[in-house]
């Protein structure tokens, strides 16, 4: 995207409706611009870090470059810096839109939310890669980027419900109670689990206030939360804003969408000790995890069917517009994952998936079935709409996009599987003597070819997002694709 | 903003008369299956919570009926584990070294227990076979620091080496070059002591040099090493005139080695390994090739 794109076409920024609403659009360009180059950079480095774990040796002996460095960096960039410019785009659209007002504070509170949010994005990876960490998985960043992430947090919560305040529409929409549910959720996460003493003024390094036992509790009501609330809640503020748009049909059940959003932000708190089974944690704090986590399963259900069931009627549109598909398909991997997570919550599942590769697996069929996904079906849906242009610049690469992208997912997924429940049963093997079958290190060489296609898996993942990328520049631009559309009269005429 | 309710041609339900951007909301009730099972996970959870700890009281907890626990059951794992063993781990604790190989069951069970003891302590620094690696012996050839014996293996890795165990084995290469050696050289001894070892192994290429280290070696190094530089396993000394390196047989390395010292640190296990599982590794290791 460049800034040429950017900025010559923002002259005309504040779009006008049938009833002359002018909503702040063109500055949520900058977010959407920064998703998708983001999202590259983290897909490009997760491939290399996976890599790096089938062959040790592209470490280089470089620290910068290290595999425990370059995990954080991963991690960050994915769900922070993609997952949260996508949710910032879409969730400040959605909220103007559905309240017919133009986003409170304009476009100065839009941009200081823009660049304040960027820089942390930097100052965080530089941070990781120079090997500065808090140790905390999904919160490695030091207080001097928690407190720049909290300033710039309280500016987004100010934008959103500010918005929703003085909103020209009786009701909430669902999406936005959503997209509130997940603003306020992170906020206190956030600030709860970085509560630390810096050691020094100057210094980059900070002790936290909760010891032991006690701060790996609060750093997994954190990081559970952080997946509930960041890619769950937030995400499906996306779904029920987008999929309804592009399928052009009414949400399938307002009750449901109602008791499932209570239910799930209620039972949702309460799961994170379900990633300390078999710790110091005390048992009951482990049981009420897992009891609650196995609780979240309806709830966390009732968004896929009001999802999947929002088409009903439209089924037919899946076959012209690729879009569609993404969202209807991140609502199946949305499902298979939300199944799937309750059941690695009970106990004696997760003696034997804890702490291998199943759980890597588990994480990818939300992050890239569900987040990516519904991520890139909003963008389809966004780009066109932020830069003034009827359409995509091509609908054929986005369906080549979807299949790469799926293909890809099955590779990592199934790969993790059977990596992982390989990797859980050779170390819980013994032998007819009552010893150990294996070593560790017989497991690693195990997994070493599963380790190959998760990678494989991966790189076809980053050339959808490539071709993404491309589409959505020429889009942008306003280039048009000379292409035979997607008809209802079959794919054996369209391919012709 | 239409506010009355509608019927949705294509399914024939009502809205609920709100929208927004054109979106509006059908007024579907819950699907009774979906309300079925969420009701009966929440059931699940309270019997769930009922028999098992999971309510915090206070200072206490609800244990549950069952009165489970997670160390209990951990506890009774491992005692069923150790129970399944228990016959051939006692008499292999008992049993002489030729009481276990004459007996091949429980030669069968010290071998297999100690292929995996092995392999999860000892491969990380001597290798998956045992091979070594530069500072770690290679435990498969026949030549031994501290003896190859099944006794001196036994102890070597109950005991360790260049640890805290006053048991362990404490003599070390000393740093010849610095005040705490026993006679402080100079550099330039240090290279003619290296230049003495490189032709004990017929590698000298300056033979005054040699022969001035001759006499330095003589003064200093024997003691350990052996008139002959044959080594001496009581005093942890390698034999030097083998051509068979730990640290490296180069000139370069040995200067390091004589300047700078070495104390390589094997774990005492003894510590860690119950006495079934040390004598499994021992016999283990001694049977990998190069066991006198």
């Amino acid at each position: 995207m460049t800034i040429a794109t950017l900025h010559g076409s923002a002259v005309g920024g504040q779009r006008t409706t049938g009833e002359a609403v002018k909503y702040n659009e063109a500055v949520l360009r900058l977010f959407a611009a920064a998703a998708m180059i983001w999202g590259i950079v983290g897909m490009l480095v997760g491939v290399v870090i996976a890599l790096q774990l089938a062959f040790p040796q592209l470490n280089f002996g470089i620290e910068y470059i290290q595999f425990g460095r370059l995990r954080p960096v991963h991690t960050s960039a994915v769900i922070f810096a993609f997952g949260g410019n996508v949710l910032m785009a879409s969730s400040l659209y959605c909220v103007q839109r559905t309240s017919r007002v133009a986003l409170f504070g304009g476009d100065a509170l839009a941009k200081f939310i823009f660049y304040g949010y960027q820089l942390f994005i930097v100052v965080a990876a530089l941070g990781y890669v120079l090997g500065i960490t808090q140790g905390k998985e999904y919160a490695e960043p030091e207080w001097y980027a928690d407190y720049l992430l909290t300033v710039v947090w309280v500016a987004y919560a100010v934008a959103f419900i500010g918005t929703v305040a003085i909103r020209k529409e009786p009701h909430i929409y669902v999406a936005n109670w959503f997209f509130m549910a997940f603003i306020v959720t992170i906020a206190m996460l956030h600030i709860v689990n970085n509560l630390d003493v810096p050691v020094s003024f100057f210094g980059t390094k900070s002790y936290p206030v909760f010891p032991g036992v006690q701060g790996a509790m609060v750093q997994w009501w954190y990081g559970h939360n952080a997946v509930g609330f960041f890619l769950t809640a937030g995400f499906l503020g996306i779904m029920y804003y987008f999929v309804p748009k592009q399928a052009q049909r009414p949400i399938y059940s307002y009750r449901l969408s109602i008791v499932h959003f209570w239910a799930l932000i209620f039972l949702y708190i309460w799961a994170g000790p379900h990633h300390l089974h078999y710790t110091a944690l005390p048992d009951w704090a482990q049981t009420l995890g897992m009891t609650f986590s196995v609780m979240l399963w309806m709830p966390s259900w009732g968004g896929m069917i009001n999802g999947i069931m929002t088409l009903s009627g439209a089924w037919d549109k899946l076959r012209t517009d690729p879009v569609l598909r993404f969202l209807v398909s991140s609502i199946a991997f949305y499902g298979m994952s939300t199944f799937e997570g309750p059941m690695m919550s009970i106990k004696p599942v997760n003696a034997l998936s804890h702490y291998t590769d199943w759980t890597i697996g588990h994480v990818h069929s939300g992050a890239l079935g569900w987040v990516a996904e519904v991520s890139f079906g909003a963008l389809y849906f966004l780009v066109p709409k932020l830069w003034n242009r009827n359409r995509l610049y091509s609908i054929r690469l986005v369906s080549y996009h979807f299949w790469i992208a799926t293909l890809g997912i099955v590779l990592y997924i199934t790969s993790m599987w059977v990596s992982g429940i390989m990797q859980g049963l050779m170390w819980r093997a013994y032998d007819n003597l009552g010893f150990l079958q294996y070593s560790f290190v017989e497991t690693v060489v195990a997994m070493h070819p599963f380790y190959v296609i998760r990678a494989l898996g991966g790189a076809l993942f980053l050339v959808g997002a490539l071709v993404m990328g491309y589409n959505l520049y020429r889009t942008a631009r306003g280039d048009l694709r000379e292409e035979q559309p997607y008809t209802l009269g079959g794919s054996a005429q369209a391919a012709r | 903003m239409p506010t009355k309710n509608e019927k949705d041609a294509l399914s024939g339900v009502y809205t609920t008369g709100h929208e927004w951007d054109g979106i509006s909301e059908l007024n579907n009730p819950l699907p009774r299956w979906w309300l079925y099972v969420f009701y009966a996970c929440i059931a699940w959870a309270v019997v769930y919570l009922v028999l098992y700890p999971g309510v915090p009281l206070g200072k206490t907890y609800w244990h549950g009926l069952l009165g489970w626990s997670m160390r209990a059951e951990s506890a009774r794992d491992l005692e069923a584990a150790s129970q399944q063993q228990a016959g051939l781990r006692t008499q292999l604790v008992a049993a002489s070294y030729d009481q276990i190989k004459a007996s091949p069951d429980l030669l069968n069970f010290a071998l297999a227990g100690g292929k995996i003891a092995f392999a999860q302590n000892c491969a990380a620094c001597h290798g998956a076979g045992g091979q070594g690696a530069r500072g770690f012996p290679n435990l498969t050839d026949d030549k031994w620091i501290f003896g190859g014996k099944y006794e001196d293996i036994l102890n070597t890795v109950t005991h360790g080496a260049h640890n805290s165990d006053p048991d362990g084995h404490s003599l070390f290469m000393p740093a010849w070059i610095e005040d705490s050696a026993p006679t402080k050289l100079t550099m330039a001894q240090v290279g003619d002591v290296a230049e003495y070892v490189l032709s004990i192994n017929k590698r000298s290429t300056d033979a005054a040099a040699a022969t001035r280290g001759q006499q330095i070696f003589a003064d200093n190094c024997v003691a350990c090493h052996g008139s002959n530089a044959e080594g001496n396993q009581d005093m942890g000394a390698p034999a030097l005139n083998d051509n068979n390196w730990l640290y490296g047989g180069d000139k370069a390395t040995l200067v390091t080695t004589i300047s700078r010292g070495r104390g390589g640190v094997m774990p005492n296990w003894g510590a860690r390994l119950d006495a079934a599982t040390i004598k499994s590794v021992a016999l283990y290791v001694h049977e990998l090739g190069g066991g006198k």
